[in-house]
């Protein structure tokens, strides 16, 4: 208490009330992040970035949008020609969208790579773990809301996956709707899980996140514990505090995203159809089934998995069992070498065949399937379960290369 | 690192061959939309309003918005692009949306269906797809009511509103394998059965004004997006030497 005291000024004042300089230099001014962060470390950053914009442009966008059957589409369009900047709004909530999943399918490889998810990060990686998921049901979600043929369709699609579930699945496809079919209902109760739900979960998991990465510190590409080579401060020898260094090279590598997302923004925003699908320039019609559905891009890969399996209640629980086989990873990997730097030979085989099978899987996804892609799928399939039966069987006795006492 | 990406990309490389081929369509031509070509856009919305838009509706977009970014005053466009009247009986208002005044029943019972929307065709179908389509119609006595079928769009419920200007055309069919191995009739040109009143390279222009003036109807704001996002570029690689600059003075004293 008497520490808390010596501040004076407005700051002393503040301080004796808040712990503003005691947050401040815990998450950032002594925040001791490992000095050899690389290229990878950039997307957890730019991940808090994306979800700002997201938060702010759709702020923009509720104020003209109408979550209503009959006006949804309309009002898009209404934000695209009649609001000021409206069509730089809403193509910077649709790019980064896209953007969302990209950051973060990249921060999670990072930490596949580097064994980020071992002890003592498992609950960052669970954290972790459901934001993505929350992030899923957040794009899921939000593509509805256009409500244009492809939004209102692949709703269709997911929403009648539930109805493989046995005894109650057509009673919960129902629930979910609010109506025996995609209705105005669903886009009502969408919406408002959109922007109110959804966020609020997404946010409080995003703070978890870095509280529990803030506890034990980051992990690196070393995957050496900086935290066991300290100097008389207590101070990590490898460590620098992540502000001023990690800020002004967090604004580097957010600068570069930022080019690249206005490539995207503007000048195709469509992405060639895949981050605004055509057929999504048609209005919803309940009657009319475009000719092929398909997901948005950052589904496609569990879509592919899904369509590999022959039964639809076995797809299902393949699809679902491909995102949930993650949160195990801690556990699947029993090795004690986090990095792929030290770790065995087959360790990044298994990598390069988690890497191909899921884009592999992702470029499948979007396609309608035929008897050659749907083999391949299988072998993509297999590929990508592959992986964690492979691991939990090369990680007990791996082979691997003695690890640095300090980084590299 | 690297050596995982060589091999990523190298197991992909197949995937290249597996685009799907769709049905045989014809014709089968493309173009390039001219966006500085004001007048061949100015000319698209006169065949627009006079052809297409008594059926087809472009609800989301404004007959003044179109005239100021295509450079038609607002007594132009009251005079030339506005036929209709709004449900007092007035002439429609230049700060309308561009409906039509078909109720969806009366369309229904003329052509079996609404004519959709045509404000946004071009980003749904593509300019390429429209502009082969509107030079697609061909005779077809087994349609009955319409007449004519289209070589894109086969057993469209559209009838050749555009016949008096490019005529009508007859199919010749050649005779195609596929690649099952089975043996398909394919439409591989037309003949000019009876003239229009415009020949075969002015009525080529007309669509292609046409489809100039959708791809502008679909997204308006195109150039000013392109115009305003290389400004944006531009900030941010100023801004990227700075910041890395920044980022290089700080790092100085890290070993």
């Amino acid at each position: 208490m008497s520490e808390k005291q010596t501040g004076t000024g407005f700051m002393g004042w503040i301080d004796a009330r808040f712990p503003l300089t005691k947050m401040y230099e815990e998450h950032l001014s002594k925040y001791y992040a490992p000095k050899n962060f690389n290229f990878w470390y950039f997307f957890g950053s730019l991940a808090l970035l994306v979800l700002v914009i997201q938060i702010v442009t759709g702020i923009f966008l509720t104020m003209h949008y109408k979550p209503d059957g009959e006006m949804a589409f309309a009002s898009v369009e209404y934000i695209m020609r009649d609001v000021d900047w409206g069509w730089l709004i809403r193509y910077l909530h649709s790019t980064g969208a896209s953007a969302f999943f990209i950051v973060v399918y990249l921060h999670m490889f990072r930490a596949l790579i580097y064994g980020s998810y071992q002890k003592p990060r498992e609950l960052i990686w669970i954290f972790g773990m459901f934001i993505f998921l929350a992030l899923m049901a957040e794009g899921f979600m939000g593509y509805l809301l256009p409500w244009g043929q492809m939004s209102y369709w692949g709703a269709q699609v997911i929403i009648s996956l539930f109805g493989a579930i046995p005894v109650v699945g057509d009673e919960l496809t129902l629930w979910i709707r609010g109506d025996f079919v995609i209705s105005d209902a669903t886009l009502n109760r969408f919406f408002a899980l959109h922007v109110i739900a959804v966020p609020l979960v997404l946010l409080m998991l995003v703070v978890m996140h870095i509280i529990a990465l803030h506890e034990v510190g980051s992990n690196n590409p070393d995957g050496v514990e900086i935290k066991k080579n300290k100097d008389e401060n207590g101070i990590p020898l490898d460590g620098i505090p992540f502000h001023p260094y990690y800020t002004v090279k967090d604004i580097v590598g957010t600068v570069v995203f930022l080019i690249l997302f206005s490539v995207v923004v503007f000048f195709m925003p469509e992405m060639g159809g895949y981050f605004l699908e055509h057929a999504n320039f048609v209005p919803a019609n309940q009657f009319k089934t475009p000719e092929h559905i398909a997901p948005v891009w950052y589904f496609t890969p569990f879509y592919a998995i899904l369509r590999a399996i022959p039964d639809k209640l076995m797809g299902v629980i393949a699809m679902f069992a491909a995102i949930g086989v993650l949160f195990f990873m801690p556990w699947i990997d029993r090795g004690k070498v986090r990095s792929i730097r030290y770790r065995s030979g087959a360790f990044r085989l298994l990598i390069v065949i988690l890497v191909v099978s899921f884009i592999g899987l992702g470029y499948l996804g979007a396609l309608p399937a035929t008897e050659t892609r749907t083999m391949f799928a299988r072998l993509f399939s297999v590929g990508y379960f592959g992986f964690f039966v492979g691991l939990w069987w090369i990680s007990k006795n791996e082979n691997t290369r003695p690890v640095p006492e300090r980084v590299q | 690192m690297k050596q995982v990406l060589i091999i990523v990309a190298g197991l992909l490389l197949p995937a290249i061959g597996w685009s799907a081929g769709g049905g045989h369509t014809y014709p089968d031509d493309k173009i390039e939309i001219d966006w500085n070509d004001k007048a061949s856009m100015q000319r698209g919305a006169r065949t627009f309003v006079n052809y297409c838009l008594s059926c087809h509706a472009a609800a989301y977009s404004r007959f003044n918005r179109v005239g100021h970014d295509l450079g038609i005053s607002d007594e132009m466009v009251r005079d030339n692009l506005i036929f209709t009247t709004d449900v007092n009986g007035d002439k429609t208002k230049v700060g309308a949306l561009m409906k039509t005044t078909m109720t969806p029943q009366y369309a229904e019972q003329a052509f079996g269906i609404v004519p959709p929307d045509l404000a946004l065709v071009a980003r749904s179908r593509g300019v390429n797809w429209l502009y082969n389509y509107l030079r697609g119609f061909y005779v077809d006595d087994s349609r009955e009511g319409l007449g004519v079928n289209n070589g894109v769009f086969a057993n469209v419920g559209m009838p050749h509103v555009l016949a008096e200007l490019q005529g009508l055309q007859v199919p010749k069919y050649e005779t195609m394998v596929d690649s099952h191995g089975n043996e398909q009739e394919i439409i591989a040109g037309f003949e000019l059965l009876k003239a229009g009143s415009m020949t075969k390279s002015e009525y080529d222009q007309t669509i292609y004004d046409l489809v100039a003036f959708l791809d502008y109807l679909a997204e308006p704001y195109k150039q000013t997006r392109k115009n305003v996002g290389t400004g944006v570029i531009i900030f941010l690689f100023v801004f990227l030497i700075l910041a890395y600059l920044l980022k290089k003075e700080y790092w100085k004293d890290v070993h």
